[in-house]
């Protein structure tokens, strides 16, 4: 559909959302991203049956310890859309940028090589 | 014209255009049919929509070489049309384009596009097929469907795939995901300036290529081309084409997709306004005697339905109003998602006929008028009309089953018998899909699985004769330990990636990326010579991992993983960056941005290639025998038809006789003997294949999909023995309720329709003595209780009350009901039973009809809705439609780890596209187990399952693992995790206190990888430190 969306959104493939596991988005942290979002199947259609609802009760609890560490909770997140919607995807990935943006850089990125 | 026959020695590529890239070669090599007396073991199927598509894959699966044949220029048909589908609203093109890549890509499938069949001769299992290939003016083998050539096109034409409701080029796609992803030249549209033969950089375009009439041997034909809707111009009341906010259900379809005209904005054509009410017009060109569509389309209540659903997801405050007779909700789940739509939507349904459609003057807004339940003429305004088309056969499909002489009913379907639902009138020839009968997408692919069981039968000994298994070099090791050796290939895809990113600059970043020991760049790296040079870079520079930076994995990473699979390097040896779909198309404008951005998405892809292992598959040995589990109708098709393919079968039974519910039938609505056609079943099932085990239960299940071992207790001496098996048919059946109320095992006048069958069957001569019959649809059905409709009972009613008629013409006979749902042909039974003075009543579920007794008269009252009062009547028999319930089967649901629905029916793995697979691999349902049926549906099913299996058992062996979870039993601390976890219940901890995981029963998903807590399991492909590589190549450098 070529959708234009912000080229700073860089995907890492998975094979269910249900892989992604809590260290991997600490780890993205760590290494100095400055948001985290989670792309799964809408709920109850997992081609996985249910890996899209674990991936959620994770991304929340790392919500979670975001806020307690002062990274703020926002910067990571949970979307939920079916592989026909690419209007929602490119959405929700300028939805996040704006959101990012007004967080600004993560405290945690050293490399202070960064866009205004 | 030019004539080529693949018997002939090999032509050359420019005569014969191939839809495939790969396929010249080994075509040529498919000779003719040297022994007449000996089958063909190869499939044409005509027609590449859904049932197209499975049928071809079982066949591919089963060891048949298929040629899929489809008159558009690609496969899909009208499901790729379609947003949504119900009752899930699951998203139709992500359902569906597995399908579409699975079929467009199997070796042992020929796609033959833009192309008919002109005639076939010979001796079933022996056919020669004529197929006649019409120009597309762009070369197959050269077209990488980029699309540059539709963006230099100065045409605009009207788009079909839109319903014409947007434009396109002359040279075009018919849909994104289209397979073939080759475009065509529309050549009454274009005007022949010879730009797009410019802009084609790969050299594809054509201008005088012609028609070729090609010879094809083949040993059977499966005919699935589909339906054509109904030309709403043949009902001229209702305004089509004159108004412009009067449109059909397709167009609304595409108005609600995301790739439809407006992007899935609701917006009404004549003044791009969003409209607020919305009518269904139902029944337009169905159920129709005045145009000769005197059938029910069987599915456009349902449609309605869901796109009325939709209408109101996409814009909260439409009111959409649904016109019907009936809503016939009888599938599967059907009717929970009708009460959804009224409850949670608040979509309404008016009962009503439509006289006709009128503009209000200067507003665009339609006026319907209609005649009400009452009877009364009534108007309302809306300000869009949709009507409900119904399902035809095209001209075109009309005249091929003239060419190849097969019969069509007088409605243009084509022409089969209740007992043989998939055979059409010429031998060798089957059918299956809407050209069979309307009918929805589930049915459809379980009878195109039908269908494939089917035309597989004839020519069960030519399995495996042509179809072809791919002989690799051996694969090189390469040790984790060993230096990663890098090679990456970025594409420029034409422009569409060169246009935007620095192509030369990407690689000349990749080249001082750590690993990487060559770069290069190439114009389209998916072309075959590409993939020549990809394999001489492997061995000059000794490559042991091979990096494509191009489009989405989606659609290429088979290719070329097969590519560097033929350079002697293990496919997962392969990674891609996709730096087209996710980089260059969607920053187009941003060019630098864009650039750093393919630069990154490399660096990503070389962090994780270089911790990408060899993963080997093994091969596990099949068990080729089946079990089926039921003996009545669809237990004991299932297991014939298994055994005329060649498989040994073990048929349990749970009573002490074969038949099911067929034992307590005696005809069909079409007059067929039921206790006939069973007799003769139950001669077959004595066959030398088939080991009859009745008295029979299942008591124990283990193993996985090609190799079960189920326990089986046999009365009365309770002898156990234990049988393997590789694959199992679950036909436990249903059966009919024992009603509740209505004074029903009060009274012997008062009986259930299973009842009043036997009785006029062994006593028809008591009819005489009955002047008031009347019958009560929906005992037990779509109640709390029991939510579904249960689907025969309609036609059951139809059927019984038209045996009474013909044995006592002076009988008053009435039947209450809810929605007469007699879908498909049976709609001409209700239409006679009417015709033949049988008063239809209806009723609603809160006013049901009150039977007591005074003294010995039966009373039985009840609302009418035209005289608006109660009527009392004084019936000489009450006879019941009670619901269809399943036969117990929950130990066995429990034994064998299936689920069932809320109702107690098995569910299958997936409502539209999977309907006899379950989940669990290797495990399949069939007949009235899975939900109420016709007998032709159960048969129809039972093949379907046979077609599903036979993926199975006509293979060796299975190869399993590669992208799978392992476990560190180390590190593993029995916590059990991953048991709770794993949504397919395969872990298990051992014998040694550890986490174990059956590579063959695991999906791949990841789950439990990511819940271990000791972090003792990792997944293959995706492991952690690949992830956490990647995810740190992010940032920084």
């Amino acid at each position: 559909m070529r959708l234009s969306y912000p080229s700073n959104v860089k995907v890492v493939k998975l094979p269910c959302t249900g892989r992604v596991d809590v260290l991997l988005i600490l780890r993205a942290f760590e290494s100095g991203v400055d948001g985290v979002y989670v792309a799964g199947c809408m709920e109850g259609e997992c081609h996985f049956l249910r890996g899209n609802l674990r991936a959620r009760r994770r991304v929340e609890y790392v919500k979670g310890l975001l806020e307690e560490v002062g990274l703020g909770g926002g910067r990571v997140e949970m979307f939920n859309m079916s592989a026909s919607q690419g209007q929602l995807f490119a959405q929700f990935a300028r939805e996040m940028t704006e959101r990012i943006r007004s967080l600004g850089p993560s405290p945690v990125n050293k490399n202070v090589k960064r866009e205004a | 014209m030019m004539v080529s026959a693949i018997s002939s020695p090999p032509v050359s590529g420019g005569e014969l255009l191939k839809e495939g890239r790969n396929l010249l070669m080994e075509l040529s090599d498919r000779t003719t049919n040297k022994d007449p007396a000996k089958p063909v073991g190869a499939v044409m199927v005509v027609g590449g929509g859904i049932g197209g598509m499975q049928a071809s894959l079982d066949l591919a699966e089963s060891g048949f070489f298929v040629y899929l044949i489809d008159n558009s220029p690609t496969i899909g048909g009208v499901m790729s049309q379609l947003d949504k589908t119900f009752p899930t609203n699951d998203c139709a093109m992500c359902i569906m384009s597995p399908k579409l890549v699975g079929a467009g890509s199997h070796r042992n499938i020929r796609v033959i596009t833009h192309a008919e069949v002109k005639e076939i001769t010979g001796p079933p299992g022996s056919f020669e097929a004529a197929v006649v290939r019409r120009p597309r003016y762009i070369r197959a083998d050269k077209c990488t469907g980029c699309g540059e050539c539709a963006k230099h096109c100065p045409v605009t034409a009207i788009d079909s795939y839109n319903e014409g409701m947007s434009k396109r080029a002359a040279v075009y796609l018919r849909y994104p995901q289209a397979i073939p992803k080759i475009f065509l030249i529309d050549r009454d549209a274009c005007i022949g300036c010879g730009l797009c033969e410019r802009a084609c950089l790969a050299g594809a375009v054509d201008y005088g290529d012609r028609e070729i009439i090609e010879k094809i041997s083949i040993g059977t034909v499966i005919l699935a081309p589909g339906f054509e809707v109904f030309a709403a111009e043949r009902r001229p009341e209702f305004g089509y084409g004159v108004f412009p906010n009067v449109m059909t259900s397709l167009e609304f379809e595409r108005i609600l997709s995301a790739t439809g005209p407006h992007r899935s904005h609701l917006l009404r054509p004549s003044d791009g306004a969003i409209p607020e009410r919305i009518a269904f017009i139902q029944c337009v060109g169905s159920r129709d005697v005045k145009c000769g569509n005197d059938y029910c389309s069987s599915v456009c209540c349902m449609y309605a339905v869901k796109e009325a659903i939709i209408a109101k997801e996409h814009v909260p405050f439409v009111k959409p109003t649904i016109f019907n007779m009936d809503i016939r909700a009888y599938g599967k789940g059907f009717d929970a998602y009708y009460e959804r739509a009224k409850a949670d939507y608040d979509v309404r349904f008016v009962k009503s006929m439509i006289s006709k459609v009128r503009e209000k003057q200067g507003t665009g807004n339609l006026l319907v008028t209609f005649l009400n339940e009452e009877g009364k003429p009534s108007e309302e305004e809306f300000d869009l009309v949709v009507l409900s088309l119904g399902m035809t056969t095209s001209k075109s499909v009309r005249d091929m089953a003239a060419r190849l002489g097969v019969n069509l009913n007088r409605f243009g379907f084509c022409e089969t018998e209740t007992f043989t639902p998939l055979a059409t009138s010429r031998e060798g020839i089957y059918v299956c899909g809407a050209f069979q009968s309307p009918k929805d997408i589930p049915e459809t692919v379980a009878q195109a699985s039908g269908a494939a069981a089917a035309a597989a039968e004839m020519i069960a000994s030519a399995r495996g004769t042509l179809t072809t298994k791919k002989e690799y070099p051996p694969e090189s090791e390469v040790k984790p330990e060993e230096e990663a050796r890098i090679g990456v290939f970025i594409c420029h895809c034409g422009i569409n990636i060169g246009g935007v990113v620095n192509v030369p600059a990407v690689k000349e970043y990749a080249s001082t990326l750590p690993n990487v020991v060559h770069a290069d760049e190439n114009l389209y790296t998916c072309s075959q010579d590409t993939q020549e040079k990809i394999k001489n870079a492997v061995k000059e520079h000794g490559l042991n991992r091979v990096i494509v930076a191009s489009c989405s994995p989606r659609t290429h990473e088979p290719m070329f993983r097969e590519t560097i699979r033929e350079a002697g390097l293990n496919k997962f040896l392969f990674e891609m960056a996709n730096i087209r779909d996710q980089c260059s198309w969607v920053h187009m404008h941003r060019k630098a941005e864009a650039t750093e951005k393919a630069k990154l998405l490399v660096r990503m892809a070389v962090a994780n290639a270089r911790l990408n292992r060899s993963l080997s598959e093994t091969e596990v040995p099949v068990v080729r025998r089946g079990l089926v589990i039921g003996g009545g109708v669809a237990g004991m098709t299932a297991a014939l038809r298994l055994a005329e393919q060649g498989f040994e079968v073990f048929l349990v039974e749970k009573e002490d006789r074969l038949g099911g519910n067929l034992l307590n039938l005696h005809y069909t609505i079409e007059g067929g003997d039921v206790q006939a056609f069973l007799r003769e079943l139950i001669d077959r099932v004595s066959h030398s294949s088939i080991h009859l085990l009745l008295n029979s239960l299942v008591v124990d299940f283990s193993g996985v999909r090609g190799n079960f071992t189920t326990g089986v207790m046999t009365a009365p001496a309770m002898v156990y023995q234990k049988i393997q098996h590789g694959i199992a048919i679950l036909a436990t059946g249903a059966e009919e309720e024992k009603p509740d109320g209505y004074l029903y095992g009060e009274d012997v006048r008062v009986l259930t329709q299973l009842e009043l069958e036997d009785r006029l069957y062994k006593a028809g001569e008591d009819a005489a003595n009955l002047k008031e019959v009347v019958m009560i649809q929906c005992v037990g059905s779509r109640n709390e209780k029991h939510p579904s409709c249960s689907r025969t009972c309609c036609a059951t009613a139809v059927k019984n009350a038209l045996k009474l008629k013909k044995l006592n013409p002076a009988m008053n006979i009435r039947i209450l009901y809810r929605d007469v749902r007699t879908y498909g042909f049976l709609e001409t039974y209700y239409t006679q039973a009417r015709r033949e003075g049988i008063i239809f009543v209806r009723y609603d579920p809160e006013e049901s009809p009150e039977v007591k007794k005074e003294g010995e008269t039966l009373l039985l009252s009840f609302e009418d809705k035209i005289l608006k009062e109660r009527m009392t009547l004084k019936p000489d028999l009450i006879v019941l439609s009670s619901a269809s319930i399943p036969r117990e089967n929950k130990e066995l649901a429990n034994l064998l780890k299936v689920p069932r629905t809320a109702e107690g029916f098995f569910l299958e793995a997936h409502m539209k596209l999977r309907p006899v697979d379950f989940a669990s691999d290797g495990i399949y349902v069939a007949g009235s187990a899975h939900a109420p049926k016709l007998i032709s549906e159960s048969i129809s099913q039972a093949y379907a399952a046979v077609a599903r299996a036979c993926t199975i058992l006509s293979k060796e062996n299975l190869l399993v693992g590669g992208i799978v979870a392992v476990v560190d039993g180390e590190r593993c601390a029995a916590c059990l995790t991953c048991v709770r976890v794993c949504p397919y219940e395969v872990p298990v901890v051992n014998v040694h206190g550890e986490a174990e995981i059956d590579i063959i029963k695991c999906k791949g998903c990841g789950t439990c990888a990511a819940e271990c807590p000791a972090r003792a399991i990792d997944l293959m492909h995706f492991t952690t430190g690949q992830l956490e590589a990647k995810v740190g190549a992010l940032v920084g450098g």
